[in-house]
């Protein structure tokens, strides 16, 4: 083991409605098979978020645990103290809006979320859900989005985000892109366990921890890139 | 019957005959056309076909096809026939179908899709309204539990004569069926929590010990029950216990059963005649059959989500028992596999796993994660023909299910 890597999972409690498990999954498996060890934190949310972790993961969840789990995010206050000293934030869905200025709550009411990326949300006119394809910012060295989303929300960027990706299937954001990212903390509507389909995306999460890693022997890598192929090759049929 | 106006009469003998040729040409079991042609034929068939006869609707995420076999089964005491679309055909259609194949029948026991349990419980004016459970379930296409716990309590609100019989252990269900005046709470246990944590009522962390639940702000807590699980046991409100006994597998199996004697019960059904109802049935339109494959005994169970996965995986024979897995993303399987990421698959290592369904490689990669080793077919005789003798555990969801009990012939 050559270091240790401190994952939290935030609020699983609240935030995690579909197979967001799978993002923590695919972090450990990763960062294990290059001899990375690995500590993953629960923290539901009657606890204090730690403020020493490395990865932060939050999760999708319906309209009242979304509002809950901003309104107790922002009374602990340590996800954005991490996310200020430069740990490394991926959101979906639910997650990603409360990361922003503020989301549409129970009722479509704009509702304060944590401020730690310069995006706003609201409630569109009808619910996206199916499979999403977007390109990546070039910059990130990712390979192309493959994921579901299932959502209602209409995402605005300001300034200090950039857009993680271009859609070419789906809806995304609604203005054509897809997720947000800002320094290392990132979000996106692909939701649940976003990082099964994108390898890619996990490494570079990883790799804004430990720095520059060497790639999986293929053999382990091999059925997470079918699972791409397959899913790719069935939305542009 | 007779009663009917005409063209409800009409409306009934044409999907009849529908139903007919469907199943004749083998395509279906006829319980669903003959309804839809029906339905075409004049909307308001359900509320006609439900009048003058004691309805009781079966509903929740998972559950509902064997509890309204064991319904039927608990109320066959009555000597009364009784009507139900026991094949878990569970929209209009489905019910108008069964309701109209059966004139004569004084009771109709009946399955419900969670989603159409407002117009329904209107249409049917039903006695009795069985909620089960709520948890995630495909939701591609379902609307968010919550919400649909919100849209029967106002349904629940505008029909006051309906007697409810509700799982007090499914905190979301209490919050639903708490608007009822008449409301038989059964402790038929909770087995998945990942969907409620949070406090129907006012959103706030609820907190457990043992069974019981309660919000820890606002005053909602778990109601005190009528009848209890416990064990391979009921228990009724006087505190006797008696033992189920049931030919069905598994604790979810026993927890319907229970739900079934409450329902037993507002009909003045004996508990003790209704359980020997219950100890009768063996499997529910296909599910837990086991089926002889060229030497090899294969038993199906059938998983729709999480919640209903961990209950199958709860049911499995102990290892070395080899298992397959199938899933598919279908339409009415839900078209997004996340689900296979809130299933915990360790306790599958240590025993021969097949994996094959239309997503097999969605389920490849979740087995992956979890270090289960396993092997990738084509199809059920692969994995018949790899086992070679023995016995074969078989979990599906709903499309994969269905694939294989047609490969199997319609004996399963």
């Amino acid at each position: 083991m050559t270091s240790s890597l401190r994952l939290v999972w935030v609020y699983p409690d609240l935030l995690s409605t579909y197979g967001d498990r799978g993002n923590l999954l695919v972090l450990e498996r990763r960062a294990r098979l290059r001899d990375i060890g690995v500590e993953s934190v629960f923290v539901n949310s009657d606890q204090p978020v730690p403020r020493d972790g490395d990865i932060y993961l939050l999760g999708g969840g319906e309209d009242l645990p979304q509002v809950l789990a901003a309104r107790r995010l922002r009374a602990d206050g340590g996800l954005a103290a991490a996310a200020d000293r430069g740990a490394v934030v991926f959101a979906v869905c639910a997650g990603y809006q409360l990361l922003g200025h503020e989301f549409g709550g129970a009722d479509g009411e704009p509702t304060a979320g944590l401020g730690i990326l310069d995006i706003r949300s609201g409630r569109g006119d009808r619910r996206a859900v199916g499979e999403i394809v977007a390109d990546v910012d070039p910059g990130l060295g990712v390979p192309v989005l493959t994921g579901f989303e299932n959502h209602q929300g209409v995402t605005r960027r300001g300034p200090d985000a950039a857009p993680l990706a271009q859609v070419s299937v789906g809806t995304g954001n609604g203005d054509g892109t897809e997720g947000a990212y800002a320094g290392r903390v990132l979000g996106t509507y692909s939701h649940g366990p976003a990082l099964v389909r994108n390898p890619g995306l996990a490494d570079l999460l990883l790799g804004w921890v430990v720095g520059p890693m060497r790639p999986l022997p293929a053999e382990r890598d091999e059925l997470a890139l079918t699972l791409r192929r397959e899913r790719l090759a069935a939305v542009t049929r | 019957m007779n009663k009917l106006p005409l063209r409800a009469r009409l409306a009934t003998s044409v999907g009849g005959a529908a139903s007919k040729v469907s199943r004749l040409a083998g395509r279906g079991d006829g319980s669903v056309i003959g309804g839809v042609i029906g339905l075409r034929l004049e909307p308001g068939l359900l509320a006609m076909l439900a009048q003058d006869r004691d309805v009781v609707l079966v509903t929740g995420t998972n559950g509902k096809t064997t509890t309204t076999r064991l319904v039927t089964a608990a109320l066959a005491p009555l000597g009364e026939q009784i009507a139900s679309n026991a094949f878990g055909a569970n929209m209009e259609a489905g019910m108008a179908s069964a309701l109209g194949q059966a004139p004569d029948a004084t009771i109709a026991v009946l399955e419900c899709d969670e989603k159409y349990i407002p117009t329904v419980l209107k249409a049917t004016h039903a006695r009795v309204l069985v909620l089960l459970n709520l948890s995630r379930d495909q939701m591609d296409r379902a609307a968010e539990i919550w919400l649909l716990a919100r849209r029967w309590r106002e349904a629940i609100d505008a029909a006051p004569d309906c007697h409810v019989v509700a799982n007090a252990d499914d905190p979301l269900i209490a919050w639903a069926a708490a608007k009822a005046p008449h409301v038989t709470w059964v402790a038929a246990g909770q087995r998945w929590h990942d969907d409620s944590w949070c406090c129907p009522r006012c959103g706030s962390h609820l907190r457990r010990t043992g069974g019981d639940w309660r919000c820890g702000e606002c005053s909602f807590t778990r109601p005190p029950v009528r009848w209890a699980l416990s064990g391979d046991d009921v228990i009724d409100q006087a505190g006797r216990v008696r033992p189920l006994d049931l030919a069905l597998p598994g604790r979810a199996n026993r927890s319907n059963a229970v739900v079934a004697l409450a329902v037993a019960e507002v009909f003045g059904v004996d508990v003790v005649h209704a359980l020997r109802g219950l100890r009768d049935v063996v499997s529910v339109a296909g599910r837990y059959t086991t089926v002889e494959r060229r030497g090899v005994a294969i038993r199906l169970l059938l998983a729709k989500n999480p919640a209903g996965w961990l209950e199958a995986l709860d049911v499995l024979r102990p290892p070395p028992e080899p298992v397959m897995l199938a899933v598919n993303a279908q339409v009415p399987d839900g078209r997004d596999t996340s689900w296979l990421w809130d299933v915990d698959y360790r306790r599958l290592r240590g025993r021969q796993v097949f994996v094959g369904g239309e997503r097999r490689t969605d389920l490849a990669v979740r087995l992956e994660a979890d270090d289960v080793t396993f092997e990738l077919v084509a199809g059920i005789d692969e994995a018949v023909d790899r086992v070679g003798h023995g016995s074969l555990e078989v979990i599906g969801n709903y499309t994969a299910f269905q694939q294989i009990r047609t490969a199997l012939g319609r004996a399963a």
